[in-house]
Order: structure tokens, then sequence, then C-alpha cells
């Protein structure tokens, strides 16, 4: 009797569990799409704040290439060309700000030369460390035009260390981070350039992985 | 029929509110809270979850066998969230961009499960559908007024980008108080959520008293 009225509810939990099953799968089935295409947007509006639409007629997702940064964590390398010539890449570089990684997109030309950088990422405090988002100030903006060959190494630090960029009013760890971050961006752009410049590369899957990312 | 929808709202509103009176949901009350339009969007959400799954609890509600009924509870909620989740990504993706990392959090709120227990599971659909939108509705009132209080204090604005989460029409509604750098800073971080949350259920207490009420502390205890 004990025996029976167990199986009785373990059933109609597993009625309920297939019931809510069947609804939520038929509900990935309708919205899988449009989500895709949400993530996709969002990947090419922040590509084209460090990309400007002028320098390329390509599809930046496309043309796009997966490299192993310099810490061994596989990055999406984004390619513009115009006319088969590549002219400017854009990929996220991380940097350590006073509360955990900062991700950031950055944009730059075939010489090397900043073309954009943006915050997609950060836990850093508001009102204090969160002056690098491009809404809050255009500190962030202060890097475009700059490259190795432009501004040397040693000025590549806030102006507490000896540099040249500005800290932020109460915070110098986050700025110090970003810094940090487009110097190894560009660092690893100067060593790895033939490689990221080669459109024979073949283009990788854009599958569910890479375009989820974006969240 | 009337009087015990009337019941309802009351409950949910004000008298039994989830926040200032059973201080439940306080996760979503603390984190979701910086600014107003944030804390109104969460609460929404929560409230739309809140409301279909009490309204499915109520249609089920004598198929679901007590020694089950926990698990059922929950695998209600979460399916919910998800497709709010799932929906809210596909077609309302400016809200999802602000919103998303704290919609799979909703499942974690007991106020959703402590309403199933409390009174979806005792009452047919539409009383259930009541209940868990009015306390749904409660709840998206109080992280509001939290909200905005933290909002004016910490940053000097009121629902600001709320035409980033609505729409533009919504354009309005976004104020600046206070002049710029004007803002306390600790309002916006953690310990101004305590505090605040703190004096607002105080000011609840005062009235009630004044009201000439008993102070309902039973409310989280009738409900678990």
């Amino acid at each position: 009797m004990k025996k029976q009225l167990t199986l009785g509810h373990g059933l109609i939990l597993g009625a309920f569990c297939l019931g809510f099953g069947i609804v939520l799968a038929f509900s990935d089935h309708i919205t899988v799409e449009d989500i895709a295409a949400r993530a996709l947007e969002d990947r090419l509006n922040s590509l084209a704040q460090v990309i400007p639409a002028s320098i390329h007629d390509n599809n930046l997702v496309e043309d796009a290439t997966v490299m192993m940064n310099e810490s061994g964590k596989e990055i999406t390398v984004y390619r513009a060309t115009k006319e088969g010539q590549v002219t400017g890449l854009a990929y996220e570089i991380f940097g350590v700000g006073y509360a955990g990684k900062m991700k950031l997109m950055l944009g730059i030309d075939a010489q090397g030369k900043i073309l954009g950088v943006r915050v997609l990422a950060h836990k850093e405090t508001p009102g204090l460390g969160d002056k690098m988002e491009v809404k809050k100030g255009d500190w962030i903006l202060r890097f475009d035009g700059l490259s190795l060959e432009n501004t040397p190494l040693e000025k590549w630090k806030v102006k507490k260390d000896g540099g040249m960029f500005d800290q932020f009013t109460g915070a110098t760890i986050t700025p110090r981070g970003i810094v940090n971050a487009i110097r190894g961006g560009l660092e690893f752009f100067e060593a790895n350039k033939a490689k990221m410049m080669d459109m024979s590369a073949t283009r990788p899957k854009m599958d569910g992985a890479q375009t989820k990312e974006g969240h | 029929m009337a009087s015990q929808y009337k019941t309802i709202v009351k409950d949910g509103m004000w008298e039994n509110n989830g926040v200032f009176a059973m201080l439940l949901g306080l996760c979503p009350a603390m984190a979701m809270t910086g600014t107003a339009t944030n804390a109104l969007g969460m609460g929404l959400a929560t409230a739309a979850v809140m409301a279909a799954s009490s309204m499915l609890v109520g249609l089920f509600r004598n198929q679901i066998t007590q020694e089950v009924r926990i698990p059922v509870f929950i695998l209600v909620v979460a399916s919910m969230v998800t497709l709010v989740d799932l929906f809210m990504n596909a077609w309302m993706h400016e809200l999802y961009k602000v919103l998303g990392m704290f919609i799979p959090l909703i499942v974690s709120n007991c106020l959703p499960l402590a309403r199933l227990e409390a009174f979806a599971g005792k009452n047919s659909a539409l009383p259930s559908l009541a209940d868990g939108l009015f306390m749904g509705l409660g709840f998206t009132v109080a992280l509001t007024i939290i909200g905005a209080v933290r909002e004016i204090i910490g940053s000097g604005t009121l629902f600001a980008d709320a035409s980033l989460l609505f729409g533009s029409s919504f354009k309005f509604m976004e104020m600046r108080l206070l002049p710029e750098d004007t803002g306390i800073l600790m309002m916006i971080l953690p310990p101004g959520g305590f505090l605040t949350l703190g004096l607002l259920v105080v000011g609840k207490r005062i009235l009630d008293v004044r009201a000439g009420k008993a102070i309902q502390m039973g409310g989280a205890h009738s409900a678990a």
C-alpha cells in the first residue's frame, strides 16, 4: 500500500516535469532565432564603436578568426577589410580592476594605431570606478590615435605611476588596469601581426557559445 | 467574493507586503534597487512570474499531492522564470541587457514560493492569480520606493535611463533632482540598501501603529 502511494507521488511529479519540459522546449524553439539575432546585433553595435563603418566594406563577424591571447584564452579577432585589404582589427582585451576582471573591446588600424576602446563589462564601484564607461565621461576616448610607436612604453601608465594618463578622483586601480590592458593589447598585435592580418585563416564557426558570450 | 479580492489587494500592497511586512525577497530588494528604473523592471518581471505560477498552482492544486508539493512549486516557479528569461531576451532585449543576469535569481526569491505554499495551494485559479499579481505588484512598489530613495540621494536622479528600458515615450520619467556629483555614494552601495530598507520598514510600522493596528510580525511565519 505504502509503496503504491510513493509510486503515485513520483508519477505526479514526473508528469509535471514532463509537461513543463515540453512547454520550455517549445518556447526555446520559438525564441532561439530572435535571441541569436539580438546577440549578433549587440556584437555588431559594440564593434561599430571601435571600428568606424567608413574604413571597411566587409562583415566584421564573418571575417573573424579565433586566436589564443598571451594568457592562453581564446579570443575572437574581428577583421575589417576594404577591397580585400585589412584596414582594422578589433578584439577583446582584459584588465584587472578594483573589483575583478574588466572586459574591453580594442579597435586598431593596420598600423597598430587605436581607433577606439570601449569597456564591455566590469564590476567597478559605481560613481568612482565607472568613469571609463563612455556614457559617464570621455576618459576612454583619450586613447584614440595612440600607438606603441607614437607613445613610448614608459608613458603607458597613469600619472601617479609616472605615465601620461589621468587617474580618476578616488580611483587609481581601475584606470591602471585599463591602461595595462590596452598596452597589452597593442603588444599582442605587435607580436602576432602577421597571423592576425592573414585573411586566408579559416573562419571559425559562429555557434551559440560564441554569440552568447556577450552577456 | 468581492471582499475576498479586496483583502487580497490590501494584503499584497500594504498589510502583508512582501518586502515591508514579511521581509521576504530581500536579495533582489538589495541588489536591484540602485536606481528606481532597475527596481521597477525587476519588480515587474517578478510580478509576472508570481501571477503566472500562482495561477498554475491554483489550477492544479487538486492534482498536486501534499508530499510532492514543494518540488512541484519550485518546478513551476523555475519554469516561469525560464519563460520570462527567454521571452525578454528575444523580444525586450534592451530591458534584458539590464535585468538579464538578475532574472534567474527570481527562482531563489522566496516570495513566489511562499505565496504558492500559503495561498495558491489552497485556492482556485482566479483568486490565486490575483494574489500572485498583487503580491508581485506590492513587491514592485516596495522595490521602486527603495530604488527611488537610493537613486535620489545617491545619484541625484530619478528613473534615469527609463527610456532605455521602456521605450523613448518614457523619456519624461527621467529626472535630475540634484546637481551632478552631489550624490552620496554610500546610498548606491549595499549599505545604502540596508539603511533605506530599515528606515522604510520602521516608517510602515509607525503608520500602522498610528492607525491603531497591531504590528504584524506573523506575516512571514504564517506564510512559511
